[in-house]
This record gives C-alpha cells, structure tokens and sequence, in this order.
C-alpha cells in the first residue's frame, strides 16, 4: 500500500505568553494509506482537531512535515497553495451551525469551491450544485435557501457536499456526527461510505464515539495529550487493546447493552487528563495509569511495533 | 414545615405523573411539546426517559420542577404527585419546598448552569440556607463535606474557587454535589454527560451509582445515549414527539424492543459484535412539526410498518410483556404483524 498522505515528526505548540506553550501535537508520525478511512480517537483535549487542521495546513506546522503523495508540503502555506491544495484535500467540521456562513445562500456556499478553482461557468457550476445536493440527500431547490432555514443533520450534509464538490482524494472529517441525533448519524455514515466507495475518498475519521469509529474505519489510532498511543486495525483495536488508555477508553465506552453492563466491572479512571502546557518528561500518561512503573516517569516510549500483532503502541509495558 | 414533609409517607410509587401535556405560544403558532405523558418511579430506582432533540424530554421534568416560563408556556393539563402531593401549578415562589428540596436537579452544561459571580461552596450553600435555614457558616462547612461526597480533591480549598477555575467534571461533580445538598428523594438529571468525555463520563455515572446507593434516591435520567441507559437504568420510557411510546424494564427495551421507533434507533446504531456486521440503517425523514401535530400516530411519517390506521388515529398503550408496554397499533390485540422481524429476525 502507497501513502496518499504522510505526518512526520508532525509537532503543532500554540504559544500562549509568559514562556507558556501548549504542546499541542508533539511528534507525530502518521501514514494514511490510499482509500483507507483512519479514525482517530481521544478525549478533548488530546489534540485530535489540531493534528486534523495541521495536516490540511489550516494551521502552520511548527516543525515536522506532511508529504501528500510524496510531495512535501510547505511549513506555511500561501495563498497559492490553498488554491492548489483545495482540490486535494478537504475538511468536514465539527459545528454544522458555526462553520457555514448565515449570509450566504446554500447555493453558494456549497458552489464558492468550483467558483475559485474551476474555470466552469455559471449555470454549470449550478446544475453541479444541484447534482450535489440531491447526492448528499436534499433537494435543488434549497440552493437558494439559508443555512438558519435547515436542521443539524441536513446541515453537515450541506457541510459534505460543500467538501466533496471539487473531488478532493482526502478528507479531514472533524467529529462529523457528534452533533447528531442517533437516527441521523447513520445518514451521514452511510452518505461518507458511500461517497468514499463511489469517489476513492480517503478520510481521516475523528470522533469520540469508539464504537462509531470501529465501525467506520479500517485502522484506529487513538491520541493522548498531542501523541499517538497506539494505532492498528479497528476491529483488533477495539476488542484486543494493548495500551492501558486505550483499554480504560474502550472499558468506559458505555455499550447499549444491559447485561454486558451489569457484568463488566467499572474502569472509571481517576483524574482528568493533564493540560498541555509545558509537559513534563517522560510518558505522558504516568500520571493516571494504573500500571505505571519507574521508567515511565522520565524515559518518553516510543510508537512501536508488537511482535505477537500487527500494531503500534508508545507504551514501556512492551519494550 | 412544609406540606410535602407532611405527607412524606412509606410508599413504593414516590412520583406519579399523569397525563402531563405542555405548550408553547411562539410567533410561529403553538408547540405542544409535551402531549399527554404518564409515568411512575420508585424510590432507590433509575428510570431513563430517551429520545432525540426536541422529542419533549427535557420539557417534562421542567414542568415537574416548576421550571417551564409561564407564559409563554404553559402546562394544560395533567399532575405530578410527589407522595400523593401535587408539585405542578406551583408557580417559582411556591414551587421551593419542592424544587432544591424534595427533587434535585442536575443541567447538561455545568459551564453555564453555575453562577460564575459566585464561588462554588456558596453556591452548594444556597440550599441549604433557603430550605433548612442554616447559618451562611455552617451551609458552607457542610457545602465542603459534600464536595467530598462528589469526590472532589481538596474540598475546603475548592469551595472558595470560582467556576471558571474548574474542569467540565469538577463543575458537573459541584452540580451534584449541589442537588443532593437537601437530600431530595428524587434527582433529575438531564443530559448529564453529554459535554463530557467518555472517561469522565464513566466517573460521573459511578459517583451517580453510589450516591444512589448511599442515599436511595430515585435518579429520572434523560439521555439519548442509549450506551447510558444500558449501564444505568432500571426502567426505560422512550419519548417520540412528545409522547412515551414505550416503556418497559431495561431488559424489555433493549432485548426485547417493541415500537418500530426504538427497533429502528437499535438498526441505526452499530452494534459491539464483532461477528454481526450489519448496514447501519437510518431513520429517513425527520420528527414530525408539532405546531401541527399528526392525527395519528407521530411516528407514522418515519415507519416502515405504516398501516391506514397509524395516520388517523391515536394508538393506546398496548402491553406486549408484564410491565412493557408499547403504543403502536401493531400491538393492538387484532394486529397480525409482528415488526421485529424486519429488523432483527426473531429476537426471543
């Protein structure tokens, strides 16, 4: 498998003054493969949403690199390169409410992609618009409706279809779904396999909700406090985890399933995770993990392969 | 004291709600949010009320804690017997000895719930000087003990903070730590983890679980987790467009789910076995306006088993098992479909 895309030694801090720095994504190598969906899993805090903007260069790089197939992408991107890069790589936001402008008809927030990067007139990118719209599951007559005038679902469809309409080969989905009614977050997942399967999309899943994300991706990777702390297929990560944080991210994930509940023991975690600013040496998840041992107050472990499985895990436990 | 602590008499049915129906007078025309809702809880139980935004969850219990703006809302009928005494009609004043008292209540955003001009031990304290009349010193010294109740490191130094220097948890802990203050019998909790992350969200259900157990309050939990259901409930009613339809015990509703509605949440769901893949299977459509609320049944637009009837007439409340029950015509003693078996197969 060729990486469509590659983070390397990916580090993102935000300064915040008075020698305060928030190490956002620290170090962070991730490949993502051609038509794979990567999920990645964490809790807030842990720099999920900055690694996703990081790659599509919404934000700078502190240090590190991306390479989109093969090709290293700049520190800081241009205006220009956004105007080349758009077609390649997209991102689906969280917020269905904030991240679409209450001034602009639907029309032509989901047509102001193919305005700048395409040399199509007008009534095409039109009927384009109109195509799209009925794809993502609303009608064409709403292009000329506001965002106010739709509900959250229909929404992030209109937030899809505004990323999909210049056929980018991958897409940042940031927590699509999580603020979704039950009822309609199958809509949108089944609206992105299908588009991945009709457009060999390429997606990086974020989200909190496990048993989504094993059910949409191929691979999870699961990010605490700006590193990943493991990362393998989705299936084998789920039911057979190797990190403790994984295993007490997994174990408090509450399944719709009484009697599992009623048998499984409480793995609630003590503490809270720690802030990002100046963080100490050493693994970053010392401080609440159940098994913590002497090396792992000062000695950092590396993402590394298991032998018995086909995965990685930055933990002491297995080196 | 007051009238409630008079009647404060042993019985197993501590909250009786019958036939609770809520509007609202908007520029739009009039929302009935709430058409008609009816159930009971025990003490020492946890009952789970599930729906999706807007279903009229949230607005039911608000009518029970006198919550509702009047105007415009406006409760047009029903009662809720605490005890065998009315709590609805109170209106903000009157409503006291009940609201803070007898029925705690915890909010989903702590952030915005809390007084953030306050510090957090005065905020605990409040209750307990307006319903016990205690001294504003020993309200604070026992707002600190309950700090420690809801697990909080450091209470005594915490209690001086403000909310602003708490974590989304901590001020969801502080909320708790605040409803259980008066040792109610009953603690609502609406959408109490839905900011929160899973690992924090396994904590506060524990703390929930073991001041139930402490305490043997009744816990109303509104959710549209259904994760959250499964590991706290004893009892589930399920809302759609403001009515139950279907309530049953955690084990009826999740084994053995009745209404197309919930079998069609569970198909839309993806399930933890690793050996059953099935095609997530969404809800088409949207819940239906209730400015003008369908004739019939509110689900029909949405249901896979619509029949004539369902968009004519309201179905009554079927009983599929003992205490389970179902309002959805199929289960009309004359219906010969069963709808389980679109979805799941049999699943008995």
């Amino acid at each position: 498998m060729a990486a469509l895309l590659e983070a390397i030694e990916l580090t993102r801090y935000f300064d915040m003054g008075r020698k305060q720095r928030v190490h956002a994504v620290e170090q962070l190598s991730l490949s993502i493969a051609e038509k794979e969906i990567v999920g990645l899993v964490g809790e807030s805090g842990s720099g999920k949403s900055t690694l996703g903007k990081t790659i599509v260069g919404l934000l700078d790089k502190t240090s590190g690199s991306v390479k989109f197939r093969g090709e290293t992408l700049p520190q800081k991107y241009a205006p220009a390169d956004f105007q080349r890069l758009a077609t390649k790589m997209q991102m689906i936001f969280q917020d269905p409410y904030s991240s679409l402008n209450p001034r602009m008809t639907v029309g032509e927030i989901i047509a102001e992609g193919l305005r700048l990067h395409s040399d199509k007139k007008a009534p095409e990118i039109k009927e384009t618009v109109a195509d799209w719209l009925l794809k993502v599951g609303l009608q064409a007559n709403h292009m000329s409706r506001y965002p106010h005038e739709f509900s959250g679902g229909q929404r992030q469809r209109i937030g899809i279809a505004r990323a999909m309409i210049l056929g980018p080969e991958f897409v940042v989905c940031d927590e699509p779904i999580s603020a979704l009614d039950v009822s309609v977050q199958a809509q949108v997942i089944n609206l992105l396999r299908e588009l991945k399967e009709t457009m060999g999309l390429t997606l990086l899943f974020i989200a909190h909700d496990l048993s989504m994300v094993r059910y949409v991706s191929d691979r999870m990777a699961v990010m605490y406090l700006g590193s990943l702390v493991e990362i393998g297929k989705a299936d084998e990560v789920y039911f057979d985890p190797r990190h403790p944080y994984t295993e007490i991210l997994i174990g408090s994930n509450p399944e719709p399933d009484p009697e599992l509940e009623r048998s499984r023991p409480s793995t609630a975690i003590q503490g809270e995770i720690p802030s990002p600013v100046n963080v100490p040496e050493g693994c970053r998840f010392a401080s609440r993990c159940p098994r913590v041992m002497e090396v792992c107050q000062h000695t950092t472990p590396e993402l590394l392969p298991l032998k018995d499985v086909d995965r990685q895990v930055a933990c002491h436990l297995y080196t | 004291m007051s009238q409630v602590a008079v009647n404060l008499q042993k019985s197993p049915t501590l909250l009786e709600v019958k036939n609770l129906a809520v509007e609202f007078d908007t520029y739009g025309g009039t929302v009935q949010a709430v058409r008609g809702v009816n159930f009971t809880i025990e003490q020492g139980k946890t009952l789970a009320i599930v729906g999706e935004s807007g279903c009229g969850k949230s607005v039911t219990v608000q009518a029970m804690m006198g919550l509702i703006p009047m105007p415009p809302g406006r409760i047009t009928s029903g009662s809720a017997r605490l005890r065998g005494v009315e709590v609805l009609g109170r209106n903000t004043i009157d409503g006291r000895e009940i609201r803070g008292a007898e029925i705690g209540m915890i909010f989903q955003d702590p952030m915005t719930s809390l007084n953030p001009t306050m510090t957090i031990g005065d905020q605990i304290a409040e209750p307990l000087q307006v319903h016990r009349g205690y001294s504003h010193r020993r309200a604070f010294d026992e707002a600190i003990q309950l700090l420690e109740l809801s697990k909080i490191p450091e209470a005594a130094k915490r209690a001086r903070q403000y909310p602003f220097e708490y974590s989304g948890g901590m001020l969801q802990r502080a909320m708790i730590a605040m409803a259980i203050a008066c040792k109610p019998s009953i603690l609502i909790a609406d959408e109490p983890t839905t900011a929160l992350d899973v690992t924090i969200q396994a904590q506060i259900l524990d703390l929930l679980n073991d001041l139930q157990q402490e305490t043997g309050m009744a816990i109303i939990l509104i959710t549209h987790d259904l994760g959250v259901v499964a590991r706290m409930a004893d009892e589930v009613a399920v809302m759609y467009a403001g009515k139950i339809v279907e309530h049953g015990s955690v084990d009826d509703i999740f084994y053995r789910s009745a209404h197309p509605y919930m079998l069609g949440l569970r198909a839309a769901m993806p399930t933890n076995d690793p050996s059953l893949q099935h095609e997530l299977q969404p809800i088409a459509g949207s819940p239906p306006d209730l400015f003008s609320p369908p004739p019939g049944c509110g689900y029909c637009a949405r249901c896979p088993y619509a029949m004539q009837v369902c968009g004519s007439a309201h179905p009554e409340d079927y009983f599929v098992g003992e205490t389970h029950f179902s309002r959805c015509w199929l289960h009309h003693p004359d219906s010969t479909l069963k709808p389980d078996e679109l979805y799941f197969g049999n699943m008995d």
